[in-house]
């Protein structure tokens, strides 16, 4: 077997610290926006713009970390598999910036500005604008579905190759796992 | 030896006619009431389109001022098109049984310089409280502009009832802020009493 190198600690956090956040901003999302107005609605809501201000948060030292750090190199597969990781790798990336932002600017353009966890008010990234907000309210809910999509597309890969490939690449992300065939770096 | 004479009582009238310039005519159309309330922490900004009123304000003599404010409460714009709906219903205003809310002033007096208090009783859903609500007033032309803010506290008039009544979602204090515009009538401050 060749040997596997496992992600490093930082990024092994960054990862499942985010996909919590956003395993638990979406359902949440989908709930409130049906809720009639109520004070529950209006604590639900901020709820879910604090998380999605998190993972903006989290977004910017994470890419950081691999551009300084890159990734250990995906275990050998056919190319087009090779190729189809690494798009929706970086889509993920993509996506998981651009809905909290699209987020915060929809919310700015609906005349609600975006107070990080009921402290720190966060700037309006654009002015009160009742068809622009409609208009990014459609295209955050858009852009979250795809973000879903690719998200199962990721972890059917993850256990495709953990199930049936019996290779160590769900193994190298997940936490307090040893490697057994060893963690030196190639 | 008459026209001297005739010299000194004009500037008598006109002293006497400065003095009284009473500022009586609300201006609609440039008086505003805006307000902006705090959800999750979130200051939301909203207001009333429609006001009437009558005033009587002279800056030389603010103890004689008197000052009746009406708000059209269906008028309200809450910030967004769902909490605009909401806030005219049954726990909030309740603008079919309360279709308008008022400000009678009691006194006002002055605080030095071009800043005044005014002293009445705010009515809002059929429940009167005293107010104060200092004010700054300067003149602009012929027209006269009153500029004050003051906190509301939005539970003494019963404005959201029920699990609205929660201060931690939707706090508790209001911030107003008003722009009432007044011009004055010279055809009558003109005319010797």
């Amino acid at each position: 077997m060749i040997p596997a190198t496992p992600y490093s600690a930082p990024a092994k956090l960054a990862h499942w610290l985010i996909a919590a956040l956003i395993l638990a901003a979406f359902p949440l999302g989908l709930y409130m926006h049906e809720l009639p107005l109520s004070p529950e609605k209006l604590r639900l809501y901020s709820y879910h713009k604090w998380i999605g201000m998190t993972v903006l948060l989290l977004f910017m030292p994470r890419l950081l970390w691999r551009l300084v750090r890159p990734p250990p190199a995906l275990l050998p597969g056919p190319a087009w598999q090779l190729k189809l990781a690494e798009a929706t790798h970086w889509l993920l990336y993509l996506l998981m910036a651009a809905v909290p932002l699209c987020g915060w600017l929809m919310s700015s353009a609906k005349g609600f500005q975006v107070v990080y966890l009921g402290l720190v008010p966060l700037p309006d990234l654009v002015g009160k604008d009742q068809a622009l907000g409609t208009l990014l309210a459609d295209l955050h809910s858009s852009l979250a579905w795809a973000l879903m999509v690719l998200i199962v597309v990721h972890a059917a890969a993850a256990l495709k190759h953990h199930l049936i490939d019996r290779d160590d690449t769900l193994r190298r992300i997940l936490p307090f796992v040893k490697l057994p065939s060893g963690d030196t770096r190639p | 030896m008459s026209s001297p004479r005739l010299a000194w009582s004009a500037v008598l009238l006109l002293a006497g006619a400065a003095q009284a310039v009473e500022f009586n005519q609300v201006q609609p159309e440039e008086t505003k009431l805006v307000f902006t309330s705090k959800q999750m922490g979130v200051p939301v900004d909203g207001g009333f389109g429609r006001l009437t009123g009558q005033i009587r304000f002279d800056p030389a003599a603010p103890s004689a001022a008197s000052a009746r404010l009406e708000i059209d409460l269906a008028s309200i714009d809450a910030g967004s098109a769902e909490a605009t709906e909401e806030v005219v219903g049954k726990q909030w205003l309740n603008v079919k049984a309360f279709p308008t809310a008022g400000f009678q002033s009691t006194s006002v007096k002055a605080l030095g310089g071009d800043r005044f208090e005014a002293v009445g009783q705010l009515t809002i859903k059929g429940q009167t409280r005293d107010l104060i609500a200092p004010f700054t007033f300067r003149q602009e032309g012929a027209t006269g502009v009153f500029e004050g803010t003051f906190v509301l506290k939005r539970l003494d008039f019963g404005i959201g009832e029920g699990t609205w009544s929660d201060v931690s979602t939707v706090a508790n204090e209001i911030q107003i802020r008003f722009h009432v515009v007044a011009a004055s009538q010279h055809e009558n401050v003109l005319q010797p009493h």
